[in-house]
């Protein structure tokens, strides 16, 4: 595994860096590392297939698979590219995304999770050895075999705590430090003073000492930080990473020549080459080409917009058909893709507004536990007068009260229900994500790209002769344009075959020709065949002298969106659809989908303040989107979820990444959710009962060391139990 | 009671092996997958000898 990628680019976050043209990987003279995300394998046939059809490509050295984190690791020779690969695990029926593998070899290794594995390690071999000799006293022990025994128990604790429990002690003295409360504090000073204590009582050979206590706490709490650190490594991972391969840099025409420069290096008034398949890198108008624009990533319509010269473009659109050579209007922050991304920066963050419940029964908790311990201290040394007792019954209040149980209660139901999540294909990438999920009453869904695929379907071919089809096939297989891509591959699945055309030519912006016996015959807009434009998406097919034969699209539903929105009207949450597509496209698919409350023609603004508004009528309103006219709704939304396929600027701005095509498992998300709350509730509720149980008799200085062991193991242990009936 | 005088090295010794023994396993990746580990065993393609 020696070799990584040197690819410069981590994953990009910032909307800017999305306006780059899609140029070739430069070739690196290394192996290369790939890396994919198989969001849909789960067994062993799975592993086996994908691997063998990872190593058959020619190039391929070695290709591993990773289930838990449903990912592809693939060294491979230079040219081996990650499309190649997809497309043949697409073959084989897996779907699969690209993986920065720069970016992963930083998480790969996964060093703070590595740490803290470590520590728990040393803790828990600690708490076993100390509980060995911990039993021999409760036993019976007496004297100096007592003595001794407690002497080698603070021989193995006091440095296994002192290297295992370093997270806390750092996180304690910086919360100390700001002069506020964290969980930490009262943890630390439970774990100081009950080492303080027992070592003082094992100097004047006491009876109770909590060495074993300390360490199982310890120990306990590393397992609740590990498990949450996992969790959301493993989400961070996949999630940030999942990102396509562009390169920010454009082509500038300078003296007649092309020559390759950064995005950021364009000024206004430079001549830019954007070629068919890439994006516009900046804000512009065409000065030579023609072609067609699909402009759904930025405003949500499917139509692909016919473009000539004089045609204003906008940074982030993609140019479908023919080469086109703009002059810059606007670069740099003043595109209209930046200010969107401002819109972002304006619209308060739903999860900047939530407290955690952990955070809010820490803060119930903390100062709870300390004025306790305090008021036995006080009291028992008013009562006794003798200081010794005293802090005996405070450290061991402090002991029993720590929060042990609420350590675990939240991680071990968030990775539990994650856990759960995953194998459906969402990753939960913000901690909160699930409880704020579970409180949602309204759903807003964006259309194009998120309810659809954002690639159109052909819909009539049944009413088309099979003549005309497999002429029209013949056309549409020497174009890249979305609409012909859906004639070919209608085609291939009603095996028409395309018949021989000569002369095949595709005139940018206007449609495919060519010569059949003789006569021209043309595929494309209907102005350029000779029809009449109705108001659906079609295409027209002319042979010279016949009447043209029209060819209607749809954009194609998602798999699972029916589902997903009739299981969450069935749970009575408001499905609301906002696009920025044309009325007519959003009202056909809310009376498809069954949804009444839909917003046709939405500029981003308009998404964000109708989300705004429903927030301020008291409403949690969870968005699903794609797109960057989504991203600032994402945000002012109380907690979003973008599928795989959006982009960056908006998986960045959303809480849950849906890693499959399949739509469906939203409506689950939101059950697993409740039940996840439910369940953090309950933990809370019986680590409060262990509490009300073992915390008078510690008061009463009643509690040995025996009693805070079984009473800390056992609501542990109850807490992660209730929190596996979750999976 | 000169039994404790072997027996408590004895444990703490064993102890010290299981950990060192853990430390071993998490250096050498094997908790990286630990699904796709288990369902590995289920392959019906396995070596005969390990990879030269």
């Amino acid at each position: 595994m020696g070799a990584v990628t040197a690819r410069p680019q981590p994953a990009a976050a910032c909307p800017g860096c999305v306006v780059t043209p899609t140029e070739p990987v430069r070739p690196i003279p290394k192996d290369v590392q790939l890396a994919l995300s198989l969001p849909t394998i789960h067994c062993q046939a799975c592993i086996s297939k994908v691997e063998r059809a990872l190593n058959a490509v020619p190039g391929v050295q070695s290709a591993r698979v990773n289930l838990t984190l449903k990912r592809a690791m693939i060294q491979a020779e230079p040219g081996v590219r990650a499309d190649a690969l997809i497309s043949v695990l697409e073959a084989e029926g897996f779907e699969s995304h690209e993986l920065d593998a720069g970016a992963l070899s930083v998480t790969g290794s996964d060093k703070a999770g590595r740490e803290l594995l470590m520590r728990l390690a040393v803790a828990g071999f600690a708490s076993m050895n100390v509980m060995l000799l911990s039993v021999s006293v409760w036993s019976g022990a007496t004297d100096a075999t007592r003595d001794m025994f407690h002497w080698i128990s603070a021989a193995i604790a006091l440095p296994a705590i002192a290297f295992a429990g370093k997270p806390f002690f750092e996180s304690a003295w910086s919360a100390l430090r700001m002069r506020r409360l964290n969980m930490d504090v009262p943890i630390v000073l439970a774990i100081a003073l009950a080492l303080a204590t027992s070592l003082w009582e094992t100097a004047l050979s006491g009876e109770h000492a909590y060495f074993d206590a300390a360490l199982t706490l310890v120990f306990f709490l590393l397992a609740g930080r590990y498990l949450d650190h996992r969790t959301r490594a493993i989400a961070r991972s996949a999630a940030q990473e999942l990102s396509a391969l562009e390169v920010p840099r454009a082509l500038r025409i300078k003296d007649g020549a092309e020559q390759e420069v950064a995005v950021a290096d364009l000024r206004i008034g430079d001549l830019i080459r954007v070629r068919p398949g890439g994006r516009m890198p900046v804000d512009g108008e065409i000065v030579e080409g023609q072609s067609e624009l699909d402009r759904s990533l930025l405003t949500g319509e499917t139509v692909p917009v016919y473009a000539e010269p004089g045609t204003g473009v906008s940074a982030g659109e993609v140019n479908l058909t023919g080469p086109l050579t703009i002059r810059a209007s606007a670069v740099g922050t003043d595109t209209s893709l930046h200010r969107m991304a401002d819109l972002v920066a304006v619209a308060e963050s739903g999860r900047s507004r939530y407290t955690s419940l952990a955070d809010s029964a820490a803060k119930l908790y903390a100062p709870g536990v300390h004025i306790l311990s305090a008021l036995s201290f006080f009291g028992w040394y008013l009562y006794s007068g003798d200081l010794r007792t005293a802090l005996n019954i405070a450290a061991a209040v402090l002991i029993i009260t720590c929060p042990c149980a609420l350590g675990l209660a939240v991680p071990a139901v968030t990775t539990a229900a994650s856990g759960r999540l995953f194998r459906k294909g969402m990753l939960i990438k913000h901690s909160t994500a699930l409880e704020r999920l579970a409180e949602i009453d309204t759903v807003v869904f964006d259309k194009t790209g998120t309810l659809t695929k954002g690639t159109p379907d052909l819909t009539n071919l049944s009413d088309i002769p099979r003549e005309a089809a497999s002429i029209a096939a013949a056309l549409a297989g020497a174009s890249s344009h979305p609409l012909s891509r859906a004639v070919t591959q209608a085609a291939e699945a009603a095996e028409i075959d395309a018949v021989a055309v000569a002369d095949v030519t595709e005139v940018p912006g206007f449609g495919s020709q060519g010569l059949l016996d003789g006569k021209t015959v043309r595929f494309g807009r209907a102005a350029w065949v000779g029809a009449e434009q109705g108001a659906h998406t079609a295409a027209w097919l002319s042979v010279d002298g016949a009447a043209p034969v029209e060819f209607r699209f749809n954009d194609a539903l998602r798999p699972g969106a029916e589902e997903a929105v009739s299981s969450l009207m069935a749970s009575e949450k408001q499905v609301v659809l906002m696009s920025g597509d044309t009325t007519g496209a959003v009202r056909a698919l809310a009376e498809r989908l069954g949804i009444t409350d839909w917003m046709a023609e939405a500029l981003p603004q308009d998404k964000a303040a109708r989300i705004i508004e429903m927030t301020g009528q008291g409403q949690c309103v969870l968005m699903v989107g794609d797109g960057l006219n989504d991203t600032a709704a994402l945000t002012a939304a109380h907690v979003s979820i973008s599928p795989a396929t959006a982009l960056d600027a908006a998986r960045v701005a959303s809480d849950i990444v849906l890693l499959g095509t399949d739509l469906s498992p939203i409506a689950e998300a939101c059950d697993v959710a409740k039940k996840a709350t439910r369940r953090i509730r309950e933990n809370f509720r019986i680590a409060t009962v262990y509490n009300v149980i073992a915390v008078p008799l510690a008061v009463a200085g009643l509690a040995t060391p025996l009693i805070a062991a079984l009473a800390m193991s056992t609501s542990s242990i109850t807490v992660s139990l209730n929190a596996l009936r979750l999976r | 009671m000169d039994v404790i005088t072997y027996l408590i090295p004895i444990s703490l010794f064993l102890g010290a092996v299981g950990l060192i023994a853990f430390v071993y396993t998490v250096r050498s990746n094997q908790y990286d997958d630990p699904e796709g580990d288990a369902r590995r065993i289920l392959s019906d393609e396995w070596d005969d000898h390990p990879k030269p």
